[in-house]
């Protein structure tokens, strides 16, 4: 993580923001623009989730990482507070590399 | 916040903004130490984790440009797909920006502020005045809990063995419960589906990071029309 990348990404993060907020401003973006960039959000976490589980490098594997994600959908879905979802994936993550 | 002290509201009734803003700010200081434990992980250093969450401040960007530089990523895909994840912080700024006319000044430094949490609470408010403060008072909290948190994980995070505790799996597990509240529309749903279908495809042959960003192709879906009469024939 280079101060390049995170210098880069705060005024990028930053343009975006002002580029909505004051140069669209009072009027509005196109709808099929807005209909686009409302989806991609969704799009990029769940191709992050992908990553952050199922792939190392180029390849495509089944770990331990599997378990912790099943975990972390069952609490989001049942409604568990968030800090105890992230701690009881990484727990189940730590505990089935102990055991195998 | 306002230049001159208000010496009365008016009757305004500001009451329902502050204790919501604090649950906010609570459950993204749960990610945000998630972050700076991460961050110092992949490489980072406090100052680093530190200026992120200063600087950038929009949590599922800079959880998505550290995911990508730990799993040995470029730095162009890591900021390309961050900022494609901060796209929408755009479409934020316009729905709030009538409710927060100023100078040029004030308003780029509203811009900074203009994320989910704010924006979602200034939305929800019925009167032009409680949108305000609701708008500033999220923004204080998050911004707050956003550093202070990040600044306990990157101080703490060197001290974990991130593969023996699983830590790895925050970052799949914090993303899990960003997108859950997305996925309300059948198109959001495909989208996630999609975007979930490109990047492991894709992993084999592209760079590492690069699937990431690929994935945001998916929500061009958004242009197909919803209505689907003639399938029906």
């Amino acid at each position: 993580m280079s101060w390049t990348v995170v210098l880069v990404l705060s005024l990028g993060a930053f343009l975006l923001k002002v580029f909505g907020f004051v140069v669209i401003g009072d009027r509005k973006f196109p709808p099929h623009v807005e209909a686009v960039i409302a989806l991609i959000p969704a799009a990029l976490l769940c191709a992050l989730i992908m990553k952050d589980t199922f792939t190392a490098g180029h390849d495509l594997q089944i770990d331990a990482r599997a378990v912790g994600l099943v975990v972390a959908v069952l609490g989001v879905w049942r409604k568990v507070p968030i800090w105890l979802v992230i701690v009881l994936a990484c727990a189940a993550t730590g505990i089935t590399r102990a055991i195998s | 916040m306002d230049a001159q002290h208000e010496h009365a509201h008016e009757g305004v009734n500001y009451d329902g903004i502050v204790g919501p803003a604090l649950a906010l700010g609570f459950a993204v200081f749960i990610f945000a130490i998630s972050f700076g434990v991460l961050c110092v992980n992949a490489g980072g250093s406090v100052p680093k984790a530190m200026a992120m969450s200063l600087l950038v401040f929009t949590g599922a960007s800079q959880f998505s440009a550290v995911s990508v530089i730990a799993a040995g990523g470029t730095a162009v895909s890591a900021v390309v797909g961050a900022l494609l994840l901060g796209s929408r912080n755009a479409i934020y700024g316009v729905a709030v920006a009538p409710w927060l006319p100023g100078s040029l000044k004030y308003r780029v430094a509203a811009a900074q502020f203009t994320i989910d949490e704010t924006t979602g609470m200034t939305l929800v408010q019925n009167s032009p005045a409680r949108k305000k403060r609701a708008f500033w008072v999220t923004a204080a909290s998050i911004y707050g809990f956003w550093n202070v948190g990040t600044l306990i994980g990157a101080l703490v995070g060197n001290s974990f063995d991130t593969q023996k505790y699983g830590l790895d799996v925050a970052f799949p597990a914090a993303f899990v419960a960003m997108v859950a509240p997305l996925l309300a529309t059948r198109k959001a749903q495909l989208a996630g589906i999609g975007g979930a279908v490109v990047c492991l495809a894709t992993t084999p042959f592209l760079p590492i990071g690069a699937p990431i960003v690929m994935s945001a192709i998916v929500a061009l879906i958004a242009l197909v029309p919803t209505q689907r009469k003639t399938q029906s024939t």
